[in-house]
């Protein structure tokens, strides 16, 4: 690091809130997705706006990459550190500003956990509804910055659903009030949605430093209902009849037989191992309304072939059977070396025929998959278990893992339907954007950013790198599936 | 249709010749007056894809909004936004520019909202598909969601998908003999409880309130409220602007605000919809002095009909945004071609 940079460095933060040590570092190497690690020169720690300012200002004049981070809990490396660049975490905004249960609204800092509002807006009876698998850690900065899901969007919507505006700084330090965050609680906000175009940007366009989010009215009650299928077939069909009957649930998750018998070893859900695969219906509403609806669902998923259905009898039942959807992943974590999990997402009704093709493909790599799947809006979690000691294996994994995502891109889908390109998904990108449109993402970036300093290299793939793979634009050429419909 | 549409921009990019995008001409009235050649939209139509199970419709820009809804409501889904007409030639596309939604809003989320994906015709003459046709989508920075309530002046939208939700079992309407102010706490109150509103409107010495859910949960509501129930075509009315408070000659501002923001006791007639955070006001107040109270509030005024479209239509920007703005212009239209001044003066 040239010296006269940590001098403005060290002028810009307080001793304790700059990190220059090599093993001071060594915690900030990657994020969720520990596959990718890479020390940075400097991790800085703002406590105030002004510190932060001073931070970014810095690095402009030194010309030092940034990259932003919240929890660090992303699962697409969009965090992870650049060698000759500075980590700017928000971990020490962490107040809770205000919560305003008239207008349904709280006033939050980046680095507040995803469940900390939720807890802090529940004396109102109200809480925030995205819910990302790691909300207990995950933070609203980075779930801003991921647009984050969970296991409601479907009724309740992506985290940009949930957004009423925000306070965001440049790379020169410049202050930008999207919607009014000090006063917030308006539905719209005059100009150009730039609130929408900074969610999910992964870090790209600028540093988020404040947060107004939706607060919505708890549900007077919720219920799952547990339906087993002998085939994932009927499964996908009976998701398909669910939403036919003009039924939309909280949540609709459906987990294949590999995925069952992890979670069910691992948390003892009570899930039936011999099935091929379950569904997981989340109703919620009021009293009366949930009592109908559950009656409406076990009716559609009877009728659609389910061999058994299971109502949660309590809280208790309810909790556990949606503690082995929650707990898939580390369940999967126990019963191989190494999992690679993938994100991409679907039309429903190709869910059949993707499943079988990744049963191909599984056999073909030689490689064990287990599959959770965010049934309702289509966002598949196909998890490939390997074992990272074994020469060649990881790399395999990631071959097989960019077999599958081109996958969803020819049957209509994304690459990432929750999780973020980040470094992660780069190449894979590459299979669903044409050259003009990487082109303009490119342009959308200087708009913000024109020195090119906010994570840098994150997110869209350059023009070039998706010409040396070779692998540009699946969808408007020539698909190998011409027998699928698409549009 | 798509390759006249894209010669027409090339060849206004070779001009240097500014293009004003028209779909239906149903909302004209809305925004600043903008000079250009028109780029008619309306012959490139059609429902390109619907399947009710996938809760998605992908429709071209020209395709009439009653087509589209009409097609919905045979398989008991809906647009969740109701979004206003203003013409029986109302568009998808001009829908989407709008970016107006209607009395559900507040409950099922805006147009931009339910914007999944778009295939747009940029200011460079290229052709870009953005977002997709399902419901999660990180890929690449939304540019779909930023093209509703751009009024065109970002690209020529081509194609867009929506997500659709299925019709509610059961509607019902109720009103109640209250004052605005009794109106609005009462509001402030029921926000607060689970219950399945999906309108509501306080005008003229009423509150209305719509209710929307199964046929067992409308009930209990009821039962909880107490009301009368009332004709549910107020709804339409309201979103419409057929209401006779809408057939005013005075300037009528949309103003938006956080919903529990007090009543500004600004001069003119009012009327609030989605539980207070959209309120209509016809007056005669000067902009500037108006938008200074409503910023203050929380808020921002737009000014929606009956003006000369030269002035301020929306609330100004602070600078740094405004410049942001332009550069956001300039990386999608960078000859400035569409729509040029519609939303704001140099932009």
């Amino acid at each position: 690091m040239k010296p006269t940079f940590l001098a403005d460095l060290r002028a810009a933060l307080p001793a304790h809130a700059l990190l220059v040590e090599a093993e001071a570092l060594r915690p900030y190497e990657c994020d969720g997705l520990s596959a990718y690690r890479q020390v940075p020169l400097a991790v800085c720690l703002p406590e105030t706006l002004e510190q932060a300012q001073a931070v970014l200002r810095a690095c402009r004049a030194h010309r030092v990459p940034v990259v932003a981070r919240g929890a660090g809990t992303g699962l697409s490396g969009g965090a992870l550190p650049l060698a000759d660049g500075v980590i700017l975490s928000l971990a020490r905004f962490d107040r809770i500003v205000a919560i305003d249960p008239d207008n349904r609204v709280a006033r939050v800092q980046p680095g507040v956990r995803n469940l900390a509002i939720s807890e802090a807006a529940a004396p109102y009876g109200l809480y925030y509804a995205p819910d990302p698998s790691s909300q207990i850690a995950c933070s609203i900065g980075g779930n801003v910055a991921e647009n984050s899901g969970g296991v409601h969007c479907l009724k309740y919507g992506l985290t940009v659903h949930n957004l009423l505006a925000l306070k965001v700084l440049t790379l020169d330090g410049e202050l930008l009030e999207l919607g009014d965050c000090t006063r917030p609680g308006a539905l719209d906000a005059p100009g150009y949605d730039l609130l929408a175009l900074m969610t999910g940007s992964e870090g790209l366009l600028g540093i988020v430093v404040e947060v107004a989010v939706r607060l919505l009215v708890r549900p007077e009650r919720a219920q799952v209902v547990l339906a087993a299928f002998d085939s994932v077939e009927a499964a996908g069909a009976a998701v398909a009849a669910v939403i036919g009957a003009g039924i939309l649930p909280a949540g609709l998750e459906m987990m294949d037989n590999p995925a069952i018998r992890a979670a069910e070893d691992f948390v003892h859900a009570g899930y039936p191992v011999d099935a091929a695969a379950i569904l997981l219906c989340e109703l919620d509403g009021t009293n009366a309304e949930v009592s109908e609806q559950i009656m409406a669902v076990r009716a559609v998923l009877v009728e659609a072939g389910a061999r058994e259905v299971r109502t949660a009898e309590d809280d208790a039942q309810r909790m556990k059977f949606w503690a082995g959807r929650k707990g898939a992943f580390p369940a999967v974590g126990r019963i191989s070396p190494d999992y690679y999990c993938m994100d991409g997402t679907i039309p429903r009704r190709q869910l059949a025929f993707v499943l079988k093709r990744i049963a191909e493909l599984s056999e073909r790599y030689g490689l064990r998959v287990a599959n959770v799947f965010h049934a309702g809006d289509g966002n598949l979690h196909p998890l490939i278990l390997f074992d990272a000691n074994r020469a060649g294996e990881l790399e395999h994994a990631e071959a097989f893992g960019t077999d599958i995502l081109k996958l969803c891109v020819e049957v209509g889908g994304t690459v990432t339907g929750e999780h973020g390109i980040g470094v992660e998904k780069l190449d894979a990108s590459c299979s669903q954007f044409s050259p003009e449109e990487l082109a303009q993402f490119h342009a959308i970036k200087a708009a913000f950013d024109p020195d090119g300093l906010l994570n840098p290299g994150k997110a869209v793939p350059t023009l070039h790198r998706c010409a040396e793979l070779g692998r540009m634009h699946v969808h408007g050429g020539a698909l190998p599936f011409p027998e699928l419909p698409r549009f | 249709m798509e390759d006249v549409l894209i010669g027409r921009v090339r060849q206004a990019i070779a001009d240097g010749m500014p293009l004003r995008i028209r779909g239906g001409g149903s909302k004209a009235f809305y925004g600043r007056h903008c000079d250009g050649a028109a780029l008619d939209l309306s012959a490139h139509r059609g429902v390109i894809a619907y399947d009710p199970a996938e809760l998605v419709i992908t429709a071209r820009a020209g395709t009439p909004l009653a087509e589209i809804e009409s097609l919905l409501a045979d398989d008991g889904q809906m647009l969740p936004f109701e979004p206003p007409h203003f013409s029986s030639r109302a568009t998808l596309g001009g829908m989407v520019a709008a970016g107006l939604s209607g009395p559900r809003r507040p409950w099922v989320g805006s147009v931009r909202d339910a914007v999944l994906g778009i295939k747009l015709l940029n200011g460079r003459g290229e052709v870009l598909r953005l977002g997709g046709q399902v419901m999660k989508n990180v890929a690449g920075y939304d540019l779909s969601r930023l093209m509703a309530g751009a009024l065109g002046t970002l690209g020529v939208l081509l194609e867009v998908s929506l997500k659709v939700l299925p019709r509610p079992a059961e509607e019902l309407t109720l009103a109640f003999e209250l004052d605005a102010e009794r109106a609005a706490a009462r509001l402030r109150q029921w926000g607060r409880q689970p219950l399945p509103v999906s309108a509501t409107l306080i005008h003229a010495g009423r509150l209305h309130l719509r209710l929307s859910g199964s046929a067992q949960g409308v009930r209990a509501a009821r039962q909880m409220l107490g009301g009368e129930p009332s004709d549910a075509a107020i709804w339409q009315d309201v979103r419409e602007h057929t209401l006779a408070f809408f057939q005013t000659p005075r300037p009528l501002w949309r103003i938006s605000l956080p919903p529990a923001a007090p009543d500004l006791n600004l001069p003119g007639e009012q009327l609030s919809e989605w539980g207070g955070a959209l309120r209509w006001l016809a007056s005669d107040l000067a902009g500037e002095a108006l938008r200074r109270r409503v910023t203050a509030a929380g808020g921002h005024a737009t000014l929606f009909r009956h003006h000369d479209g030269r002035g301020e239509v929306f609330q100004p920007l602070a600078p740094p945004l405004f410049a942001l703005h332009r550069r956001v212009k300039q990386a999608l239209d960078p000859h400035g071609l569409f729509n040029p001044g519609r939303m704001y003066e140099g932009l």
